[in-house]
């Protein structure tokens, strides 16, 4: 238990020496500095303009900035043979990956957090809340998944590119999947054959659509039923990666 | 690099990864399939942030979004599709789609040919007047829908007024001249229908006096339409009435 709170701390500790974090306030600072000039432009509905043009941009951004911090910080791992020499240890394998796992947990929270900063003065209490414990939601599952890419395929542009194709995918799922369910003519087999093929993938995607949505902050949050799925949903997908990244990092030779 | 066999991995490791792949796909199969209902259809975003939205690729957008709009209350079966639709919201995505891609005739063909279509006069009449607007932006290159236009309001409305409006527009504004003779004679044949012989008799002769008909097959036929209508319109045939609508 000890190196996966070792783990844990080294990671945060890199993040934090990185400027990770710093980063992210710089981030903040400029949407919020965007969201306020945008703000002067418009003639009506400037707390509503102001809430989306915050939430959407740090939602990508925080995303962005957490697969690139995981890929590149495992890589230069892998480069320095520092990982070589963690597993070298007498500690079983599941451990450093759940001790890197739980640091970059550690870094997503706390940029979920700083995220939501800037739209406390804007968005509704009940909102902000669910839509921060969305991000974080959202934030462990491309945490998770970035750790999946990185172990499999090695190279930062292959594992972040995959990453990104992940969690595009994964947004638009399920418009892809009503455009696929509208043919304005008798399907044919290949309409059938596409069809089953986007089915088949929607099944093995997180609905990401669904999470972390903006108008959570304008309107009305949605209820207690909604925080559930979200959690269920994550916490099911985090088995599903982290077991499918320790079946790579069990079978690696190194 | 090489892999260790299947056997190196844990059988712990395996079990979580079979239930985490069945609680996965069980989770997602026991969740509703997504369905764009017609209520689902708000207003869409001003046409400056489509652009930025479109990352500069507004074309690739408008292809995209128009996908989008078209599985908005589609669905198979005995509902009529599209009829519980805002067709006002409707009209303000085709419209935004269009000023993405002036060039795509999508939006003017699922107008025409979709959403015109649904058995609510007052829907057909509102995306009718949206293609014939939209004409008037562009005519020789969206004559074509204006034109479905003019038939679906002689054929479904019964508006022979309307119909000739529509006519006339293609007739007047369609000017290239890869648009077919048949497209602007429609005026006339709209003109007979509505009894109107001599004023489509006129026109009909001004088409052959033109000499714009080159086909002689085409020339024949209006010689011949224009014969018909020369016997109806002479005194004493009884039908010579043109209550012109001009």
């Amino acid at each position: 238990m000890s190196i996966v709170a070792s783990l844990a701390r080294t990671t945060l500790i890199e993040a934090v020496r990185n400027r990770l974090l710093w980063l992210a306030m710089i981030v903040v600072v400029i949407a919020f500095g965007l969201a306020q000039f945008l703000n002067q432009v418009a003639i009506t509905e400037s707390r509503e303009i102001q809430t989306a043009l915050l939430a959407a941009p740090l939602r990508v951004t925080a995303v962005f900035m957490l697969a690139v911090f995981v890929i590149t910080s495992m890589v230069r791992e892998s480069n320095d043979k520092i990982a070589e020499l963690l597993l070298s240890l007498p500690t079983p394998r599941y451990a450093y990956l759940f001790g890197k796992l739980a640091g970059y947990a550690l870094v997503a929270v706390i940029l979920a957090l700083i995220s939501a900063l800037p739209l406390f003065p804007f968005a509704n209490s009940q909102g902000l809340v669910l839509w921060t414990i969305s991000l974080v939601c959202e934030l462990l599952v491309v945490t998770a998944m970035s750790l999946f890419c990185v172990l499999s395929l090695v190279q930062v542009v292959p594992a972040f590119a995959a990453v990104a194709g992940f969690y595009l995918l994964s947004r638009s799922m399920a418009a892809m999947q009503i455009i696929a369910g509208a043919p304005l003519q008798d399907p044919t087999l290949a309409d059938r054959v596409v069809n089953s093929v986007v089915g088949l993938i929607a099944l093995l995607l997180p609905g990401f659509d669904a999470m972390t949505q903006t108008t959570w902050l304008l309107g009305s949050a949605p209820g207690l039923g909604t925080l559930g799925h979200l959690v269920g949903q994550t916490a099911l997908y985090l088995v599903l990666i982290c077991s499918a990244a320790l079946f790579d990092l069990y079978r690696k030779n190194f | 690099m090489s892999q260790r066999p299947i056997a190196a991995v844990p059988r712990g490791v395996l079990a979580l990864l079979a239930l985490g792949l069945a609680g996965q796909v069980a989770l997602k199969t026991a969740a509703p399939p997504p369905r764009a209902a017609a209520e689902d259809l708000t207003s869409p975003p001003s046409i400056a942030a489509l652009r930025l939205a479109s990352f500069g690729e507004p074309v690739a957008l408008a292809k995209a979004l128009m996908l989008y709009l078209q599985a908005f209350d589609y669905q198979s079966g005995s509902k009529v599709p599209y009829r519980d639709l805002d067709y006002d919201r409707l009209e303000a995505w085709l419209t935004r789609i269009l000023e993405l891609d002036p060039r795509g005739q999508y939006p003017l063909l699922a107008a025409s040919r979709l959403y015109a279509e649904v058995p609510v006069e007052a829907k057909q009449r509102s995306m009718l007047e949206f293609v014939y607007r939209q004409f008037l932006l562009d005519p020789n290159r969206r004559w074509p829908w204006l034109a479905h236009a003019t038939a679906l309001a002689k054929h479904s409305l019964h508006d022979l007024p309307l119909a000739l409006r529509y006519a006339r527009a293609i007739q007047r504004y369609a000017v290239a001249g890869d648009i077919p003779l048949w497209a602007k004679q429609m005026e006339a044949f709209i003109l007979e229908d509505m009894n109107e012989l001599e004023t489509a008799r006129l026109i009909i002769g001004g088409y052959i006096q033109s000499g714009s008909v080159k086909d002689p097959a085409e020339l024949r036929f209006l010689e011949e339409r224009l014969k018909q209508l020369e016997a109806r319109t002479a005194p004493g045939s009884g039908t010579t009435g043109d209550k012109s609508v001009r």
